[in-house]
Formats: structure tokens, C-alpha cells, sequence
């Protein structure tokens, strides 16, 4: 049915940087930032008459790598399954940008840059950030690309949330939203998880209350940070499945090393992440998740609707973010006559799902974005 | 007129009702057949909600959009009167609280089509009545133990519900294999199409 998928070979962040002083980004909750840089890639040409761009907006942690390969490097980005040629996300079609996040430490500017007044890292003189201004953000990126209308933004978890964000901020710029497992506000066990993951990278002196670029990472915190969000992410079948009550080394130490395997997945992934991401970012972005609410009409006003499609999808057996949450979003759309598909997936993965049960997603996100783009095959089967 | 000579008769006869650029919301929608065509060639603005996952994966496919979720809990959040139509089309025996869901229906739609298969159809009663077997015919090809019917309800029965909840019939369709039967419905008729509307409407 469908054609060949293929790789889009090597790939190369690109930057787009703005709101220079004295023109710096106001913020949400006060305050200003700039210059702001912004890395993002694309993949795939813009048609002539711009209407087949489709962003893509990744989870905490992730990145602008979304696909392709970087050079020397033998993992592709982390969506790379679902964007390429003859993919979900086809790039012989479309043309896809994935844009990073103001607050991270991927390439765009967040605590870890180095503040224009001091040439220091920021740290904790970071200013507050939001879901609201990483999307702001983000329309100055499509604006510099020359970008009116959007014909899909799409994404998974906080991914999904900038989705949400993008529909409610700039509802005439997008013509189809695809949000996954995500939500319109975390609820009070996600929020616990969040502060329990904050806790534990402020717990380690090594964070030095944030100015710790001189010393290096908190790196005991932000792993234990991590291994919790790496148990959040998985489901209690998922990880039966992945270890059971597996041995590292056939047999108990009672020294409290790693004996079972997944303490050692746990372990590993933690002191990978420590290289890979800053604890303060960690902190920083925690934080907008926590304060995102477009819940109770906020998303699109009493008496007002869009035109945007949307495809919502979740996954039954994520409980870090349940299928509830996708139908509050689904009842939001009802309530306001907006035009929108909605379905749960069967997937044992837990909320990691959205990045490895691809196949059934995939289609769906094919049909969908194929509709949305070309429209109805009108032929009329019936002349009176 | 010219229909697609393969089309079900209760999708021909629909098709037929459903006037050009109506918004219509389906309620157990299947794979989207009917949808498909209405969007298709009336510009109808289509909405679906059906449980079954793979016959999601259908509509997606031909480019509609539906709601994973049981017909019960599926209209709450609809403003009142959203759509010109609501389909309840061989999904109303499968709900338990009929009721409820045709008051939903009403509240959320101008006209609420209604199709359900006759159970006191001749070959129906031939089974109960000579071979002391539960129904079965061509609109209830299920056995006792496979089927997804919860309501068993004969045309006579629904006319009587209508009177009783104040429920206008604006058309009734008597359908038998491939035609319509004008004779005797209730006896004769494999399946019935309602049109209703609210008594006061």
C-alpha cells in the first residue's frame, strides 16, 4: 500500500536567533528574554504555495533531531520511524521543521547560555518560562521561515502540549493539530512526580543552588531525576516484559549494586542522561509543565471555535498520562463543534509509547494528515 | 436517480433524506460507509462515534473524523442542537438505556434517524413459536450466546415508545431484503427507519 520508507541521510541542526536588545521576548509571567537562538532542522522542500509545513514539537528531554542522521553518529533522531520518505510524516510531500525549546540546553537558549549581561551562564537568572513562550517562540521561528499557515503541528507529551498551546495562541495558523498522550494540565500525581524529580536534583550539594557551571552537573541528582521519570515513562507490563525479575549476574550481592536488570536500565539511563541534559533546564522546563492549564475552556473561548482538525491520541496503557486526560481535550473540542478524531490506542508501553508503538500511529497520522491536505476525493455517486 | 446499485437499502434510504451540507453526527458509525458518502457528495459535515478500534482505523482511513467511545457516554458535552441530524442506525438495540440516549440525541440534533431490526418479523415468530428456538432472521443473524443486541423490539413496540415519550415520527421505512414493504410491516419488515423529532418541535 504505501510506498518505500527511506532514510533522509545526514541531517544539520540549524539556528535561527531573535529578540535581540533592545527588541527582547516579553515572557508570560513578566520579564524579558533575549537575544533568543532557537535550534531547529527541516526535512523536506516547502511547496510553492507554503502549504504543506508540518512542525513537529518534542518531549523534555528530547531535541530539534527529530530525524535523519547526524554525521558520525549511528542512532537516528528520536522520531525518525515517523518522519522521512514514504513515512507518517512523508517528506517527499511535506515539509517538516522540528523546533527545540527556549529553556533547554539543546542548542537553544536556556539557563545554561551564557547571560548577555554577565557572559556567565544564566542558572537560576534564568527568567521563568512557560509552555506559552516556548510556543511564542516558536512563531517567530515559522514567521522567519516564511511560514503563514501551518498545515499540521504535531507532537508528543509536552510535544503535545505546545500543540495544544500553538491552537489556542495562533488558532488561524494551524490547519490540523495532532496532540499525543499529552494533556490540557497536569494533574496533582504529575505534578508530585515533577516536584519529586526537582527535589532530588536540588537535594545534591553539587547543584550549588544552580551555579554549578564552574564544578560540573549535580550529576547524583539529575540521575536520580531521571531513573524516576524512566519508571513514570514505562507501564508495569512493559517492564515484565523488558526484565522480570532478571539477574544482572545470577545472583543477589546484598551490597546494594544493581543485581536486578532493571536497576541496571535504571542506573544506565541515569548516568546517560547526566551527559546529555542540564539539571537546571531540567528544573526550568519541569516547571512550565507544571504551570501549563489551558483546562476549562481555556483552550478555545465560550463562543468562539477554530478550524482546526485535530487527532488525538492516547495509549491504554499510559498512566503517566492517562486516556482521561486526551478525553478532557476531546470534550473541550466537542463543546466548541471543532472537527476532531479521537482514539486510544492498544499499546503495553506505557507513556513511552508515542515513541516506539509506531505502526498503528503511523497510519493514522498518514490518513490523516492526507485529508487534511488534499481533502475529499469528490465524485459524486448519485446525479437526481 | 442513480445510486450505487450495491449500496445497503437503509444507507440508500438515508442517503437519500440527508439534504446537502447537513451537519450529522453518526452514533455507532462502523467502518464509515455511509459518512463517506454523505461527505462525499452532499458536503455534509460528518461526525462518527464507534467503539470497535479497527473500524476506527476504517474511517480515519477514508478521511473522517470519530470518536473512540461508547455511544452512552458520547453526546454529553454537545451543545444543544449541534448537528441537523443524529444516526442511532442498527446501534439503538445495542444500548442499554434506549431512553437516555434518544432524549440525547433530540437535545443534541434536529432529527434523530433511527434503524433497528424487527423482531417480530414472520420468520422470527415461525422460530419461537413452531421450533421453540430464539429468534433469528436476515436483520438477526446472531445466535443467543454471540449477540450484541441488548433490546429486542418489534416496529409495533417503537411506535408505542414514540406515542408514550412524545416522540413525533416525521417518516417511517419498512425494509425488507432489497425493497421496501408497504404491507403489514411488522410482520413482513426485516428492518425499520425512524425519523423522529421532539413531540413539541
Amino acid at each position: 500500500m504505501s510506498k518505500k520508507e527511506g532514510s533522509l541521510g545526514i541531517i544539520e541542526t540549524k539556528y535561527f536567533t531573535f529578540a535581540e536588545p533592545p527588541e527582547e521576548m516579553p515572557l508570560e509571567f513578566g520579564g524579558k528574554l533575549g537575544p533568543i537562538t532557537l535550534a531547529y532542522e527541516t526535512y523536506g522542500e516547502l511547496n510553492a504555495d507554503q502549504s504543506n509545513a508540518i512542525l513537529v514539537l518534542h518531549a523534555l528531554s528530547a531535541d530539534a533531531h527529530a530525524a535523519g542522521f547526524h554525521k558520525g553518529e549511528k542512532d537516528p533522531g528520536w522520531w525518525d520511524a515517523m518522519i522521512g520518505p514514504g513515512k507518517a510524516f512523508d517528506t517527499d510531500k511535506y515539509f517538516v521543521i522540528c523546533s527545540n525549546v527556549i529553556g533547554g540546553c539543546k542548542g537553544s537558549t536556556g539557563p545554561s547560555s551564557p547571560d548577555p549581561r554577565t557572559g556567565k551562564p544564566y542558572a537560576l537568572n534564568f527568567p521563568g518560562i512557560t509552555i506559552p513562550d516556548m510556543v511564542h517562540a516558536q512563531r517567530r521561528l515559522i514567521d522567519h521561515l516564511g511560514i503563514e499557515k501551518l498545515l499540521c503541528v504535531a507532537g508528543g507529551s509536552m510535544g503535545g502540549m505546545q500543540v495544544l498551546q500553538w491552537v489556542a495562541a495562533y488558532p488561524e495558523r494551524v490547519r490540523s493539530a495532532i496532540p499525543i498522550a499529552t494533556s490540557l494540565k497536569h494533574s496533582p500525581q504529575q505534578i508530585a512526580f515533577n516536584e519529586v524529580v526537582r527535589q532530588s536534583i536540588m537535594a545534591d550539594p553539587s547543584w550549588r543552588d544552580g551555579d554549578y557551571y564552574d564544578y560540573g552537573q549535580p550529576e547524583k541528582g539529575l540521575a536520580l531525576a531521571r531513573m524516576i521519570g524512566h519508571i513514570t515513562f514505562m507501564s508495569d507490563k512493559s517492564m515484565e516484559d523488558k526484565f522480570s525479575r532478571r539477574l544482572k549476574n545470577g545472583n543477589f550481592s546484598f551490597n546494594f549494586a544493581a543485581d536486578f536488570e532493571v536497576e541496571g536500565y535504571l542506573r544506565y539511563k541515569g548516568d546517560a542522561f547526566v551527559k546529555r541534559f542540564d539539571a537546571n533546564s531540567y528544573l526550568y522546563i519541569t516547571k512550565a509543565l507544571d504551570y501549563f492549564d489551558l483546562s476549562g475552556g481555556k483552550m478555545i473561548p465560550p463562543g468562539k471555535t477554530v478550524e482546526t482538525r485535530f487527532l488525538v491520541i492516547s495509549f491504554k496503557s499510559d498512566w503517566l498520562y492517562p486516556s482521561y486526560q486526551s478525553q478532557d481535550i476531546v470534550r473541550q473540542l466537542k463543546m466548541r463543534h471543532v472537527d476532531a478524531t479521537y482514539c486510544e490506542l492498544r499499546s503495553t508501553y506505557g507513556h513511552d509509547a508515542f515513541l516506539v508503538e509506531l505502526d498503528e500511529m503511523s497510519d493514522f497520522v498518514r490518513h490523516f494528515l492526507d485529508k487534511t491536505f488534499n481533502g475529499y476525493e469528490v465524485r459524486r455517486a448519485y446525479e437526481g | 436517480m442513480r445510486v450505487e446499485p450495491s449500496l445497503r437499502l437503509d444507507y440508500k434510504i438515508i442517503y437519500e433524506i440527508v439534504e446537502p451540507g447537513s451537519r450529522v453526527l453518526d452514533l455507532g458509525c462502523g467502518n464509515g460507509d455511509l459518512l463517506y458518502l454523505l461527505a462525499r457528495d452532499k458536503s455534509a459535515k460528518v461526525q462518527g462515534i464507534e467503539l470497535s478500534d479497527e473500524a476506527i482505523y476504517q474511517c480515519v482511513k477514508k478521511g473522517l473524523s470519530v470518536f473512540n467511545s461508547d455511544i452512552e457516554s458520547g453526546l454529553v458535552e454537545y451543545p444543544d442542537q449541534s448537528f441537523d441530524y443524529v444516526m442511532l442506525n442498527q446501534s439503538m438495540q445495542e444500548v442499554t438505556k434506549v431512553d437516555f440516549i434518544i432524549q440525547e440525541a433530540l437535545r443534541v440534533g434536529g432529527k434523530v434517524i433511527v434503524g433497528f431490526p424487527n423482531f417480530a418479523h414472520f420468520a422470527a415468530r415461525w422460530r419461537l413459536f413452531f421450533q421453540g428456538r430464539s429468534p433469528m432472521t436476515k436483520a438477526l443473524p446472531y445466535r443467543w450466546y454471540e449477540t450484541p443486541n441488548v433490546r429486542s423490539l418489534s416496529i409495533d413496540d417503537f411506535k408505542e415508545f414514540c406515542r408514550e415519550k412524545n416522540l413525533r415520527v416525521l417518516r417511517a421505512y419498512y425494509l425488507g431484503e432489497n425493497r421496501l414493504v408497504t404491507f403489514w410491516p411488522n410482520l413482513l419488515a426485516l428492518n425499520a427507519l425512524f425519523v423522529l423529532t421532539k413531540g413539541d418541535r
